[in-house]
């Protein structure tokens, strides 16, 4: 019994290590695929050439950032500190999404804004062409007090028609 | 047209648009906008005889130069980048300009232009460069002298103001010194 138990000891000892040891290697050994880089890189902007994605830049520059993005996840930088990191050294300009402040709140305020007012306006129009067209239906009977002959004996004959 | 549908509303006289004034001030505003930022990207480069901010420059190994404080100083500014090929044309030349004038009162610094800092080392590395470097972080010292790319330079007469200004690589030593001495005479 006691045998049992100290070979069950040892296993379970050994099957412990040899999951440290697996897990350490895991973490270690993974570099970033270029589909993670890629994802961050998407988000950012090469500040040399204007309105280019670092991911698909071509230039030497955008490879090296593209290195340091690398860089940083395997050193475990989340997403949001490799950014951080970028603005810092190049400036908010890197962002594909500029942060919502300053001036650069008008491009979050302004497309629904405009969008309200056309709606608005769109609105607007709609209410007086269905006004004008009510007008328009009942245009006949305002001219019934017209002193027009003809008209007057048009109407007649319609309404003995009718 | 019946007598009904050309006489105008008795209210609407006195009514304004309000809407439309609105959306007239919002179209101008934004036009605003636009055209100051229209005027500011097609600013070149700061001329000579004005005045630069000062600005501090925190170098690679963590020393700070604030040319606030370099008045009296001839100051020369030099902005590249390690992927920037150009720059190696004159990067040496740089340096042994430095090595001339660096007794002279003329101080020589490398503002690295959206650089990598592993790069950026072993360019300096590479060229001998010994005068101080350090990188533009968020490319506040290049916005402010408005530069269009790399190699620039910037020489800043004794009294601050701008002196001399190169866009692109100097050819020689001789055309580095050249100006140089032209902002001493001064």
């Amino acid at each position: 019994m006691r045998r049992i138990g100290i070979t069950l000891l040892g296993l379970a000892i050994g099957a412990a290590t040899l999951l440290a040891i697996g897990a350490g290697a895991a973490a270690q050994g993974t570099a970033p695929t270029d589909d993670e880089v890629n994802a961050i890189a998407k988000q950012l902007y090469c500040p040399v050439c204007e309105n280019l994605p670092l991911d698909v830049c071509p230039t030497q520059a955008c490879a090296q950032w593209r290195e340091t993005i690398r860089l940083k996840l395997s050193e475990g930088w989340s997403e949001q500190q490799i950014k951080d990191y970028f603005v810092e050294q190049y400036g908010a300009r890197v962002l594909a999404t500029p942060p919502a402040e300053g001036l650069n709140w008008l491009v979050y305020v302004l497309p629904p804004v405009a969008f309200l007012i056309g709606a608005y306006v769109v609105f607007r129009a709609l209410r007086t062409w269905r006004r004008a067209a009510a007008g328009a239906s009942v245009a006949p009977d305002a001219t019934v007090a017209s002193d027009d002959p003809y008209v007057r004996q048009l109407e007649d004959e319609l309404r003995r028609r009718g | 047209m019946s007598a009904r549908s050309s006489a105008p509303p008795a209210s609407s006289g006195t009514k304004r648009p309000w809407g439309a004034i609105l959306v007239w001030v919002a179209v101008l505003g934004l036009l605003a906008v636009l055209g100051i930022g229209l005027v500011r990207a097609q600013q070149g480069p700061v001329g000579v005889g004005s005045k630069p901010q000062p600005f501090t420059l925190r170098t690679f190994d963590g020393a700070e130069y604030d040319t606030g404080e370099m008045v009296g100083q001839v100051v020369v500014i030099n902005f590249w980048a390690s992927w920037c090929t150009p720059c190696e044309q004159e990067a040496a030349e740089l340096e042994q300009a430095h090595q001339r004038f660096k007794d002279q009162g003329v101080v020589f610094l490398g503002v690295n232009y959206v650089d990598t800092e592993t790069e950026a080392k072993a360019y300096l590395a590479e060229f001998g460069i010994t005068y101080p470097n350090g990188p533009d972080l968020g490319t506040r010292i290049s916005q402010a002298f408005r530069i269009r790319g790399v190699p620039e330079t910037y020489i800043l007469g004794r009294d601050g103001r701008l002196a001399h200004v190169m866009i692109g690589p100097y050819a020689s030593l001789d055309d580095i010194v050249q100006a140089i001495e032209a902002v001493q005479a001064q």
